[in-house]
């Protein structure tokens, strides 16, 4: 049966025409943001849309990572990075547009899910007790090596005595948000993570949080900024992130806004 | 359920697959029959892709994709965009991911092709070509159905090259199995569930095809 091998070929040369994605992305600005983000950004985009009819792709990483993958060429048109230094590294590069803008100041969360032996309230004060109990099983963060939220974990930590002994108990998240998937699933008594996180209703009733006081860590300065590459319908969604609605939106999911 | 990344998924895996097949065909015809220096190294270079850690592959692929290097420069020209973190670029490393998935069914499928048959068509006349399409492929097909079915599944699931080299760009290069991650990330463990069971039912669906043919071929042996 000679003909089999042949049909098999022709559907094969058929797919091969039909499936290649073209560029449907091309009328959709693709924005690459923190994964602190993850949330707010989802509700800010909403209302751009509702309000302009123009949808907007959202891609969410650590800032380390997005920062690099857009000096290798990703096709990014605007970037919501969780510090400075990530948009200035690009801005030095030439590969945005300017300086950019100062969006939100973020803040940490201890946060210990439901049935942990931490109680968040305690502080760190109350992680170093456990820690000296022995009854830390793993304890989550962010990759402080390229995740801002990470580096202010790491800061906190070292700055409470606790960074050494903690490193053997340490699961770092990819970013931000994986950190709060490993605090809150598992077998980890907690972990730091974003505050705009532990406010999304995906994750109220899964534990409970304290604020870590903001004098603990450098301040995590979130700062936009549009890239060479961009149309017009990212630029319009830069202008709109720092509108009434979206700074409204940022400020329930528990961002400082800078003046 | 992210269709766009199911759809980016299959376009992936049939891309790969048409690109590779025919290539594969040849190359594994040609280590079936001929005998040369360095075949061993050969052989074994075709393997890498095998035990290579994908982050190894990923690393070198991007540098290969930059448009520090030849091919990414001369690819930026032609195209006007990078081909890192593109679905050309995607295709691009899933082909060389999948060398050894084609090659080498496709090499054992045309071993087993006894030499005695060969023969036969070629004392009846037979030109070479004519003897590959008429007597050699038809033998080997179901080697060569299972490399394909072996390559697609494994583009589906390849998921450290695609992060690298593709980043996670929605309808371009977040493939099902990234999606699952970013997902999972996004506390959506729902949307990560159905679309892991999908990719389930797949990868078991094309190995019970590939046994299958498997059994047939060692049927016929």
């Amino acid at each position: 049966m000679p003909s089999l091998p042949r049909r098999v070929a022709q559907l094969l040369c058929l797919l091969l025409i039909v499936a290649v994605p073209g560029s449907a992305g091309a009328q959709k600005p693709v924005v690459a943001a923190a994964s602190d983000l993850s949330f707010a950004l989802i509700e800010i985009s909403e209302g751009f849309t509702r309000e302009t009819g123009q949808q907007v792709e959202l891609v969410f990483g650590s800032s380390g990572t997005l920062a690099r993958q857009i000096s290798d060429g990703a096709p990014f048109e605007l970037f919501l990075s969780a510090d400075e230094s990530f948009v200035q590294q690009l801005a030095t590069a030439g590969l945005t547009r300017d300086g950019g803008a100062l969006y939100a100041v973020g803040r940490i969360v201890l946060f210990a899910p439901v049935g942990s032996p931490m109680r968040p309230d305690d502080g760190l004060a109350g992680l170093r007790r456990l820690l000296a109990a022995g009854k830390v099983t793993r304890f989550a963060i962010a990759n402080p090596q390229h995740a801002p939220y990470g580096r202010a974990a790491e800061a906190a930590l070292r700055k409470a005595g606790l960074w050494a002994d903690l490193q053997p108990k340490l699961v770092l998240g990819d970013n931000v948000s994986q950190a709060a998937q490993f605090a809150t699933t598992g077998d980890a008594v907690g972990g730091i993570i974003a505050y705009s996180l532990v406010l999304a209703p995906t994750l109220t009733g899964r534990g409970t949080y304290a604020l870590i006081p903001d004098t603990d860590h450098p301040p995590l300065r979130q700062r936009m900024v549009v890239l060479k590459r961009a149309g017009p319908a990212a630029g319009r969604f830069y202008e709109y992130l720092q509108g009434a609605s979206a700074r409204g939106i940022f400020q329930r999911f528990g961002f400082v806004l800078p003046q | 359920m992210d269709w766009s990344a199911a759809y980016v998924s299959v376009a992936l895996g049939v891309t790969t697959v048409g690109l590779l097949l025919p290539a594969g065909i040849w190359a594994g015809h040609a280590l079936a029959r001929r005998h040369f220096r360095g075949k061993a190294i050969v052989e074994a270079a075709i393997a890498i892709p095998l035990i290579l850690p994908p982050t190894v592959l990923g690393f070198y692929l991007l540098h290969a994709f930059s448009t520090g290097s030849a091919l990414g420069a001369a690819f930026q020209q032609v195209m006007g965009h990078a081909l890192a973190f593109s679905f050309p670029g995607l295709v691009l490393a899933s082909a060389v991911a999948n060398i050894p998935f084609v090659v080498q069914p496709i090499q054992r499928a045309f071993e087993s092709v006894p030499a005695d048959v060969r023969e036969a068509a070629a004392c009846c006349g037979l030109t070479p070509w004519q003897r590959f399409v008429r007597i050699e492929a038809p033998l080997a097909w179901p080697g060569i159905l299972t490399a394909a079915i072996l390559a697609f599944a494994h583009t589906l699931g390849e998921f450290g090259v695609v992060l690298m080299v593709g980043g996670n760009i929605p309808g371009e290069t977040r493939t099902l199995s990234i999606a699952i991650y970013d997902r999972m990330q996004a506390f959506d463990d729902r949307g990560a569930a159905q679309m892991a069971a999908l990719l389930l039912v797949t990868v078991v669906a094309a190995l019970a095809v590939t046994m299958a043919l498997g059994q047939r071929v060692n049927r016929r042996g």
